[in-house]
């Protein structure tokens, strides 16, 4: 058994040594000679620390009880740093797990998005013909659906909406846009010269598919997940923001920027929504420039290449 | 050209008929009918039960949905369970509230976009082209209602240049007042929503005149002693702004869905704010049909912007 593993992990070692640098190497070679994209993902990261570190010291079932004694406690009353909501909740500590919560939903969906997306649009693009047609009118159909008035209903609609619910409901949406994305660009490669050479040599169609087309796309891979994410924590946060979101009980950024949504809040209140607003505007900004650092690197080694 | 348009027609009547199914689907699924309404401690169940009968709720589910479907061609929509008014009349109100505004949103998002994009290509990688990359990233990274709500704070309620909410104050009167009065509660939402809907026309005209500076025809026109200007007005720009003119149902659709999160953050009595305030009212018939009706206009923006793009483009049409 020892042998075993010991063989493996020798066989691991030689793999390493006779592959060239990955993509991945290469971009996050890129991205740390520049400044910027260095301090963007600095932020990206101290927000993870400060969200999923923070959330672990943090007691739950005492999070969400209500206290009617620190009800609209102000910033710094009573030991609430940024003061407290009308159930006499923290707002620094919801603000951890309202954080932890969005960031966890936008990461939730696009990875589903992207593994449904890529597995259906890799075969609708290598396949082509009718799985093709019927493929594209569904994902035809489901992209000029009102996504966001259709959302807002189905929590409405779905008895026992939850986190987990509205991740699966917001996917719905969100898979269509990755397999016309990966469809594209399977279409582009099925008549390359190095699909050809695997498929005379005996490759199977998923050989091809997952050993030769999927490596060409790791790097276009990660600017799209880095995006994604991004990109859903700002739908979460919509819904959530007009109420039809992560249910009450459970803290998003969106929801408690939708205190700003009554007026005796905006003016009187700011510590219940600036915070979170604040918060919110770092993650997009930050995340989408590390995103964009991302294409920019992953761009030109294509043009290297 | 018209067999595209009349193509393309084609393909939308299956996905109207799937929406329809949908939509129907979705109704079914809300609680309450239209007699939850009336429902009072002195109200007989049997009565209930026999009126819910006579309205055919008990029918087999396509009777039910053909019905629907059959009255819908009537433009009866149903009664709107909380106002006790015709739907239609109810939305059509709203309706013309979120039109002005959109209108006034399209306006200014080209009105920004196009400079900014000529600015851009023009002057490529120099420091205007960089400077409005960085406003680019912003307004595409920031998610629209966090740019609303800082908007409505900033500029409604501390420095009050703004109204905070409503289309029209009760005190205007006349008609440049009234005008006047509901531009005054427009501009601040239509310019916020402008900024940040400019992204992919500013992207697309930079692009479009970066790519075509270098062509061919562009350089056959400066050796040919074309001055200067009129390559870049009518030569390059001209080229650039096609794909914007494609993009033009891709916008509406846009605005379509941006408006319920716009109206609802400043309170401006459109069909957006009508959405989330019948979901709150759990007024279903009204839902129901402004479902519907978002699925028909962002099916129409879609054929749009199809149609536009085939006049624009000769490649993509279908033969």
């Amino acid at each position: 058994m020892a042998k075993d593993k010991s063989l493996k992990k020798n066989n691991n070692d030689d793999a390493k040594k006779n592959t060239p640098p990955s993509g991945f190497r290469i971009i996050w070679r890129e991205i740390m000679h520049e400044p910027s994209a260095r301090f963007a993902l600095f932020i990206v990261v101290a927000i993870l620390l400060f969200c999923f570190v923070g959330s672990l010291f943090l007691n739950k079932a005492q999070l969400t009880e209500i206290n009617i004694m620190d009800s609209y406690d102000a910033w710094g009353v009573d030991g609430h740093i940024f003061g407290a909501d009308e159930g006499g909740r923290d707002i620094f500590k919801l603000l951890i797990m309202g954080g932890r919560n969005s960031i966890m939903i936008g990461i939730s969906v696009t990875l589903i998005s992207l593994v449904v997306g890529l597995v259906i649009g890799m075969f609708a693009g290598y396949y082509g013909g009718i799985i093709d047609n019927i493929v594209m009118r569904i994902v035809d159909f489901i992209q000029i659906m009102p996504q966001f008035p259709i959302l807002i209903v189905l929590a409405t609609v779905i008895p026992n909406y939850n986190a987990y619910t509205l991740v699966a409901m917001i996917s719905i949406f969100g898979w269509t846009g990755e397999a016309r994305y990966y469809r594209s660009f399977v279409l582009a490669q099925r008549e390359r010269e190095y699909v050809l050479a695997s498929k005379t040599s005996g490759s199977t169609d998923l050989q091809i598919m997952y050993r030769e087309v999927l490596p060409n796309i790791s790097s276009m891979l990660i600017v799209d997940i880095v995006l994604g994410v991004a990109g859903n924590i700002g739908i979460e946060t919509g819904l959530s923001f007009i109420g039809y979101g992560l249910p009450i009980t459970t803290p998003s950024l969106g929801t408690l920027i939708g205190y700003a949504n009554d007026p005796t809040n905006v003016t009187t209140r700011p510590w219940l929504w600036l915070p979170a607003t604040i918060l919110l505007l770092i993650i997009s900004l930050s995340i989408n420039y590390v995103g964009r650092a991302l294409q920019k690197a992953a761009d030109s080694r294509q043009r290297e290449a | 050209m018209w067999k595209t348009v009349l193509r393309r027609l084609l393909i939308m009547i299956p996905q109207l008929i799937i929406l329809s199914i949908i939509v129907f689907a979705l109704a079914k699924l809300m609680p309450g009918d239209p007699f939850t309404g009336l429902i009072n401690p002195n109200t007989d169940p049997k009565e209930l039960i026999r009126l819910k009968q006579e309205a055919g709720l008990y029918d087999p589910m396509w009777v039910q949905y053909f019905r629907w479907i059959g009255n819908l061609f009537h433009g009866d929509l149903g009664m709107s369970y909380i106002q006790k008014v015709p739907v239609t009349s109810l939305i059509a109100s709203r309706a013309v509230n979120t039109f002005w505004l959109s209108l006034l949103t399209v306006i200014l998002t080209y009105a920004i976009a196009v400079p900014m994009g000529i600015t851009q290509g023009r002057y490529q990688d120099k420091w205007q082209d960089q400077a409005i990359q960085i406003f680019n990233y912003i307004t595409f990274a920031v998610p629209g209602f966090v740019v609303y709500i800082l908007g409505l704070w900033l500029f409604g309620y501390t420095l009050n240049w703004f109204p905070i909410s409503g289309s029209v104050s009760a005190n205007a009167s006349g008609f440049f007042g009234i005008l006047l009065s509901r531009l005054d509660h427009m501009i601040l939402p239509a310019i916020l929503a402008a900024i940040i809907s400019t992204t992919v026309t500013v992207q697309y005209l930079r692009t479009g005149i970066v790519d075509n500076k270098v062509e061919d025809y562009v350089r056959t026109a400066r050796s040919k002693g074309v001055p200067e200007k009129v390559v870049f007005n009518k030569h390059i720009l001209r080229n650039s702004l096609l794909p914007i003119a494609a993009f033009f149902g891709n916008t509406i659709t846009g605005l379509l869905s941006g408006s319920v999160i716009i109206e609802t953050v400043f309170s401006y009595p459109g069909m957006g704010k009508l959405f989330i305030d019948s979901i709150s009212q759990r007024d279903y018939t009204t839902l129901t049909a402004l479902i519907l009706i978002y699925g028909i206009l962002t099916l129409i923006g879609n054929l749009l912007s199809d149609i536009i793009m085939s006049i624009v483009d000769p490649r993509i049409r279908i033969q």
